[in-house]
């Protein structure tokens, strides 16, 4: 070792420095890593805010199909009698609801001021998903063919990072079971492996909850904000490119924006609204996942582990002088006495 | 120089402020029971609008800083090389003991699906691309090196025969050999997850008010974890030379409450740096909850600073211990603020611990206290007499 503590102190200085001040352009220590693209056969949904009409069929047919029980919160128990599923929000026990946006005397659907409009809440099924990028056991998983991200709960230590970091509050813990677990839509992954459709799709009566390829999907919203407002077109149903008849119905007041396409990196469950998305809950993200932001950091520091490693053999040898130099002051002086007889030869 | 040696305190151990810590001990227990029959719901206000409660923010991420002590002293008496400092260092190591290794217990409580946990060290769960992750085995890590770097501490405790019988001189003889292996680890680990406690933030996002997200998080985090490990020292110091009566060691105090300052005041330049560049300290005095944390923030910070700034300050006990409360006070809500109450999840959640939930954090404390007051009474950690 030739490098003396003083020139690997300021070394390291020097790289910390260079590390921190590289991209100087940001004011940013770091930059993202790459953004996670599409997957070729990514499957998703298309949910139009515009052909819903807030039958809940979607939200009791979820139920069923992943053995879900029944929600009643303690405020709605009485003015239900108990009968009713009346989940407000997604939860331990509600994979999916539909919730109401309402404003002044809601004469109008689809209409922000003195209007009415719904909009359902379940897994994005996000490109770039936080989910996945903090969960430490892999319980999170997104499928390389068809993007769906699945939750395993054998993997699952509860940590609830997932669902601190979902920028859509999505993954809900049950906190009120002894042994919890995570609750999550996983687009009805057991059913699309029987070459099922997801169950919400496949009861919706007006194709609002639309499944098919992501890309058709992209299409086939894109075709609708086209066209003009009020004009008559027809709406497929179930699956898009499938062989359900659809239904015709006029196009909708939409706002001039695919929620989903760019949203936090892209998601797979895309938005077409009439009011602005704002005012249903969706939050406002940049086009970018904050998870590639994290884990752009993450390699940085990271990267092969060599930055670590080599901190490690500089602290090493600087200890282990550190720790001699210590010894010889104390010899100098003579040993407590008590420690004589601990030398070895 | 004079040899270091350490001294049992000796002394009652069974006094009734320790029975008074026992009793609150046992009221975090009954809740614990509670927590684990009944689920998480039961003893605590978590949701899932605030699925981190006070036992991560606290127990964890504030008490691995107070933990921080021996991180700290560490990087000063071996990697800087001044062994003046090192009388301190076994008090400060055993902090970091129970520091750490309590946090661990506080995340076995808090885990929602605890019996899974050791699938953290199944190589085919690993995520490495998770922050969490590399947090969970570094904290791991660094508890187990923490009680390797005390054990010396028992060792010289054990009777002679008894150490030969059992080998353990050999041992003894092997840790002193092989300490500056486990320093080095001891200083590189706190370095990856102190800073790590701060990236974990990033994947927030607009979750985290924007007085705290920043992309230098990480060194914030690394930065205040050193500054309250100075603190913890300074604080610890005086309080067990007020408490048993021994000699101060204001020779010591004096140059390291200058070293907490200047870790201080990096933090706040980068902090105030970040937040000038990113235009977002304007928040700070929109007079909401959060501007106004942000502010008493600030408040405690500066405090050391002044209070540390000159000479005289320094000199005297009374204005380094109300800097190190004020820094660790600070340093404390900087934490807690980032992790909860400066998160807003929208849709109207909001987040107040319960009181079970905050009696368990309360006994976890607690517990700290009353196992570092049984080690320095029991065991060889506080500097002694000095023989010269
Ligand atoms: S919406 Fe949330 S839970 Fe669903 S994939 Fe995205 S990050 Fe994961
Ligand atoms: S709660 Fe489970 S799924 Fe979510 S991040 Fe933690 S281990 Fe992963
Ligand atoms: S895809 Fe399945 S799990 Fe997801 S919301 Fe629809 S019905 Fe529920």
């Amino acid at each position: 070792m030739t490098m003396n503590r003083r020139q690997f102190l300021r070394g390291a200085a020097a790289g910390a420095v260079a590390v921190v001040a590289a991209p100087t352009a940001e004011a940013t220590p770091f930059g993202p890593r790459e953004p996670k693209q599409l997957p070729p056969k990514a499957v998703g949904m298309l949910y139009d805010s515009t052909l819903c009409v807030g039958c809940k069929a979607c939200v009791s047919a979820c139920k069923q199909a992943n053995g879900m029980p029944a929600e009643q919160p303690e405020q709605l128990a009485a003015w239900n009698e108990g009968t009713w599923d009346t989940a407000e929000d997604i939860s331990g026990k509600t994979l999916n609801v539909i919730r109401v946006y309402q404003n002044g005397t809601m004469e109008q659907k689809d209409r922000e001021k003195d209007g009415y409009a719904f909009v359902k809440r379940h897994c994005l099924h996000c490109v770039d998903p936080s989910c996945i990028s903090v969960c430490p056991v892999s319980a999170m998983r997104k499928n390389p063919e068809t993007g769906i991200v699945t939750h395993n709960p054998d993997a699952c230590i509860g940590c609830r990072y997932c669902v601190y970091g979902c920028p859509f509050n999505v993954p809900q813990y049950q906190f009120d079971e002894t042994f919890g677990q995570i609750a999550k839509c996983q687009f009805c992954n057991h059913l699309q492996k029987q070459g099922k459709l997801p169950a919400c799709c496949d009861v919706c009566p007006t194709g609002a909850s639309l499944f098919g390829l992501v890309t058709e999907l992209q299409a086939e919203a894109q075709r609708r904000l086209a066209l003009k407002p009020g004009e008559m077109t027809e709406f497929p149903r179930g699956k898009l490119g499938g062989d359900r008849p659809g239904h015709e119905a006029p196009v909708g007041h939409y706002q001039p924006h695919l929620y989903g396409e760019h949203e936090s990196g892209g998601t797979q469950v895309r938005y077409l609204t009439g009011v602005p998305y704002q005012k249903l809950g969706l939050p406002e993200l940049p086009g970018q996942s904050y998870a590639s932001v994290s884990e752009g950091m993450q390699h940085t520091l990271y990267k092969g582990m060599v930055a670590p490693l080599a901190l490690l053999g500089g602290l090493v040898v600087l200890a282990r002088r550190g720790v001699k130099q210590n010894e010889d002051a104390s010899n100098h002086d003579e040993d407590p006495p008590n420690h004589d007889k601990d030398q070895q030869p | 120089m004079t040899a270091i040696t350490h001294q049992p305190l000796g002394g009652k151990v069974f006094t009734k402020s320790f029975l008074i810590l026992g009793l609150f001990v046992l009221i975090g227990a009954y809740f614990i029971l509670r927590r684990f029959l009944f689920g998480l719901g039961d003893v605590s206000h978590m949701s899932n609008g605030y699925p981190l409660g006070v036992w991560v923010a606290v127990d964890v991420v504030v008490g691995t800083a107070f933990g921080c002590g021996g991180y700290a002293m560490a990087l000063l008496v071996y990697i800087f090389n001044r062994n003046t400092y090192h009388p301190l260092m076994r008090p400060a190591l055993l902090s970091g003991v129970f520091g750490y290794t309590l946090a661990g217990l506080a995340v076995m409580i808090d885990l929602g699906r605890y019996w899974n946990a050791f699938n953290l060290l199944l190589p085919w769960y690993a995520q490495l691309n998770s922050v969490i992750f590399e947090v969970a085995l570094c904290v791991m890590a660094y508890t187990t090196v923490l009680w390797i770097e005390f054990w010396p501490a028992f060792l010289e405790r054990m009777p002679l025969a008894f150490k030969q019988r059992f080998n353990l001189d050999r041992l003894q003889v092997f840790l002193k050999r092989y300490l500056f292996l486990f320093i080095g680890l001891g200083v590189l680990l706190p370095t990856m997850h102190q800073s790590s406690l701060g990236s974990v933030l990033l994947v927030m996002g607009s979750k985290l008010s924007p007085l705290w997200y920043t992309s230098w998080l990480p060194l914030l985090f690394l930065t205040s974890a050193l500054a309250m490990g100075y603190g913890v020292v300074l604080l610890e110091a005086t309080l067990t030379s007020r408490g048993f009566r021994l000699p101060s060691e204001s020779a010591l105090l004096t140059p390291l409450s200058r070293i907490a300052a200047g870790v201080l005041a990096l933090f706040l330049i980068v902090r105030f740096g970040a937040l000038l560049a990113g235009g977002h300290l304007g928040l700070a005095f929109a007079g909401d909850v959060r501007g106004n944390l942000f502010l008493i923030e600030t408040v405690l910070f500066l405090a050391p600073i002044v209070l540390l700034a000159s000479p005289t300050g320094r000199a005297s006990q009374r204005r380094r211990f109300l800097a190190a409360v004020s820094l660790l006070a600070g340093g404390s809500l900087y934490r807690i603020d980032a992790y909860l109450m400066a998160v807003n999840p929208g849709n109207g959640w909001t987040y107040f611990p319960s009181a079970p939930e905050l009696m368990i954090t309360v006994g976890v404390v607690c517990l700290e206290i009353m196992l570092y007051l049984l080690f320095i009474k029991t065991l060889p950690v506080l500097p002694g007499a000095h023989q010269t």
